[in-house]
């Protein structure tokens, strides 16, 4: 079993305070759900994990199995088991999907124990697959000209492929139409196990359904302001955020509220 | 790079060796008319080479320098061996090839690549072509492919019609010179109808230190016909600097096809000063691919004579400057009939304190009537000591023309490089796989061979790029 911890994180993007302390240990074995209006630091949160160089951490530390990683490169980070399912993955052209992916797979093995080609293949069009995605975007450039939809289906399909301890899923809902949000949801459901974590980002409850989280988060301020079950994700679907706001008392300005 | 020993590149410019050999005739160091003689007489070419030799010469000794691009005033043109003889014929089987010879190439892996996937080979060392063969079955179609020099003895008239008309000696001082003391360089005829999908090769070697090489090419794709044409350069390391300044003439007849491939990898102190130019009648189609890696100083501007109507030409370069490398290439595509079309794609990196230029020219002539041209420049810049211009030049004297520029220099995109490494990918993996992105379609149009060479060379150049 593996730990994420954030302790304390403060996370400024050029110059400006986003996240004021936001505290969270999950285990492999989890699936957690950070929710929270727009503009409140959910994606801060998982590009200042990863190690996006935009975001400054002031304080504070992440530690992966009692180790602070924060020191890492974002490859070690990586490498060490991080996975990061972007809201707005790059565009490479010139790189086919099926390159960059078992470039990905083979940077976490030592150099002799390489994945042969075959065996890359063989398992890249079963998780494809799972993921209906068509044959021919393996041979496409990594991410160029895919549809929003494209992307985040083969964002779920690296993760599938890579294997990490702890990913995190941001926004992988947005965008979505129904069918495509079950296949996204399925994938992710495949990988849940003991030695896998998630820990998914989203404004909506509705992707909840079918990745049923064990612990929901609720963040607004740059904090984490209530922790419950998946009862608390229904909650807010059915009385927003402001509500909740308004009973915890909180001082707090959403973004998208009128004034 | 881990695998950079794994491909013996060992960290310094692969081709770096050299052999000791000892020619059988040179002229010396410097230049003067009797050495154009000597040359001549050392081939026994007829008068009419001769007297076209003298006349270079005399153009060359009055021209200036190029008033453009890179210094080449550190030249020491008087130390340059302009003809040097290294063997006595010209081999058919690899086997006859002396051994100190067959050994650089056997080095280099030439003649492996043609027993692979060519249909004829040819390898120059120093002045002169030491091999070539070509396949029976090609040779049975009536394609003529040899040396330059023996072209010249054994098919004198047809050589004689197109020696020297898209290059005249006075376009440039360096093609005057070329003209002077050429030797060597490849000769194809290609007859109507005639088509081959199968590339010809030749490989181009500068062996001793002070080289002059001055190889001349010529081209005949007759009409109808299509041809596929690869060749590739490399020298060893010398303190003091070579001059290889080459004159290529492509003559594309009514619906016939060219493409014309380098792959120019010298070592840092060779001048490599071409003049490469082809035609294209009527329907026909040039394709000029070139990749330019190494040299001190490359200027070369391949070019497209759009004669005929309905004629196409096309450019895909790449060119990248690493440390103690300035390349100047480009490309020109002269619009000289209806409904002509031109492409020109040029992609340059540059890193080490490098520095990349395009230099480019599109010219819409008075008869260009419905003629169109895009020109597509992208360059990254792969660090703050390294530099990079692009210089467009365009001339339209007809206003039913179209024309589209698009030019974009960048360095490694941060988002990129970010995204890469945060599947575990290392700094230098993701750059090199970004560079490869980059370059990718122009390896993409190489032979397989030469794809994997190229995709080597810049893993190679990238090496220890990421600190």
């Amino acid at each position: 079993m593996s730990k994420l911890e954030v302790k304390d994180l403060h996370v400024s993007i050029d110059g400006k305070k986003i996240l004021k302390g936001v505290n969270l240990t999950m285990n492999t074995g989890e699936i957690h759900a950070i929710m929270g209006p727009n503009g409140t630091g959910k994606s801060t949160l998982s590009q200042a994990i990863m190690g996006h160089p935009a975001y400054k951490v002031t304080q504070g530390e992440v530690l992966l199995n009692g180790e602070n990683i924060l020191d890492l490169p974002v490859d070690e980070r990586a490498r060490a088991g991080l996975f990061l399912a972007m809201q707005y993955p790059a565009e490479i052209p010139g790189i086919t999907n099926a390159e960059f992916i078992r470039g990905a797979v083979n940077a976490r093995l030592p150099e002799d124990k390489s994945l042969s080609i075959r065996k890359f293949l063989k398992k890249l069009d079963k998780t494809m697959q799972v993921l209906d995605m068509t044959e021919e975007m393996a041979d496409r450039y990594l991410n160029e000209g895919f549809s929003g939809g494209e992307k985040k289906r083969n964002e779920i399909l690296q993760l599938m492929m890579i294997e990490p301890k702890f990913a995190i899923l941001d926004e992988i809902d947005s965008g979505l139409d129904i069918d495509a949000l079950k296949v996204v949801s399925r994938g992710v459901n495949q990988m849940r196990g003991p030695e896998f974590g998630s820990l998914i980002i989203t404004h909506y409850q509705r992707l909840l359904n079918y990745i049923v989280p064990d612990v929901v988060h609720v963040m607004m301020g740059g904090k984490i302001v209530k922790q419950g079950g998946p009862e608390l994700a229904k909650r807010l679907e059915d009385e927003g955020y402001t509500g909740l706001r308004d009973e915890l008392g909180l001082d707090i300005k959403l973004v998208d509220e009128e004034a | 790079m881990a695998d950079a020993n794994m491909l013996g590149l060992g960290g310094e410019y692969k081709y770096g060796f050299k052999d000791d050999i000892k020619p059988i005739l040179t002229t010396g160091e410097g230049l003067n008319e009797d050495i154009v003689r000597q040359i001549s007489k050392a081939k026994n070419e007829p008068k009419w080479m001769l007297d076209f030799r003298l006349k270079s010469f005399e153009r060359y000794k009055k021209m200036a320098l190029p008033d453009f691009g890179p210094d080449l005033s550190d030249i020491n043109l008087d130390r340059i061996n302009y003809f040097r003889r290294d063997s006595n014929s010209v081999a058919r089987k690899w086997e006859d090839v002396p051994d100190d010879i067959k050994n650089t190439f056997d080095r280099l892996g030439v003649p492996e690549a043609e027993r692979k996937y060519l249909a004829g080979s040819s390898a120059q060392y120093e002045s002169e072509v030491v091999y070539h063969n070509i396949r029976e079955d090609f040779e049975k179609l009536g394609i003529i492919f040899m040396d330059t020099d023996s072209a010249l003895q054994k098919y004198p008239e047809l050589v004689r019609k197109y020696f020297g008309k898209l290059v005249p000696p006075a376009d440039n001082k360096f093609a005057a010179l070329n003209s002077a003391v050429w030797s060597g360089g490849t000769f194809i005829y290609v007859p109507k109808g005639v088509k081959t999908e199968v590339p010809i090769q030749s490989y181009f070697r500068i062996n001793a230190g002070n080289s002059g090489q001055f190889e001349r090419t010529l081209i005949i794709v007759d009409e109808g016909a299509s041809i596929n044409y690869v060749e590739g350069c490399t020298a060893p390391n010398y303190s003091e600097d070579s001059l290889h300044a080459a004159v290529v003439e492509v003559n594309v007849l009514k619906d016939a096809y060219c493409r014309y491939t380098t792959i120019q990898n010298w070592s840092d102190n060779v001048y490599s000063l071409e003049t490469k130019r082809a035609q294209a009648l009527e329907n026909a189609t040039m394709e000029w691919v070139d990749g330019n890696l190494g040299s001190k100083v490359t200027m070369k501007y391949p070019s497209v004579y759009l004669n005929g109507r309905g004629a196409h030409g096309t450019m895909l370069s790449i060119a990248f400057a690493g440390k103690n490398i300035d390349s100047d290439t480009g490309a020109r595509m002269i619009h000289n009939a209806k409904e002509t079309s031109s492409s020109i794609v040029s992609k340059s990196l540059c890193k080490d304190g490098g520095r990349v230029d395009y230099r480019g020219k599109v010219r819409f002539g008075r008869n260009s009537d419905g003629s169109f041209s895009h020109v597509e420049c992208d360059t990254i810049i792969l660090d703050d000591k390294s530099a990079s211009d692009t210089i467009p030049f365009n001339e339209i004297k007809n206003g039913n023309v179209s024309m589209e520029h698009e030019a974009k220099v960048s360095k490694i995109s941060e988002e990129q490089l970010y995204y890469l490494m945060s599947r575990g990918i290392t700094e230098e993996k993701a750059t090199e796989m970004i560079i490869m992105g980059f370059v990718e379609p122009f390896t993409k149009e190489l032979p397989m061979e030469y794809a994997v060479e190229l995709n080597r060379l810049i893993e190679y150049q990238m090496e220890g790029s990421v600190g």
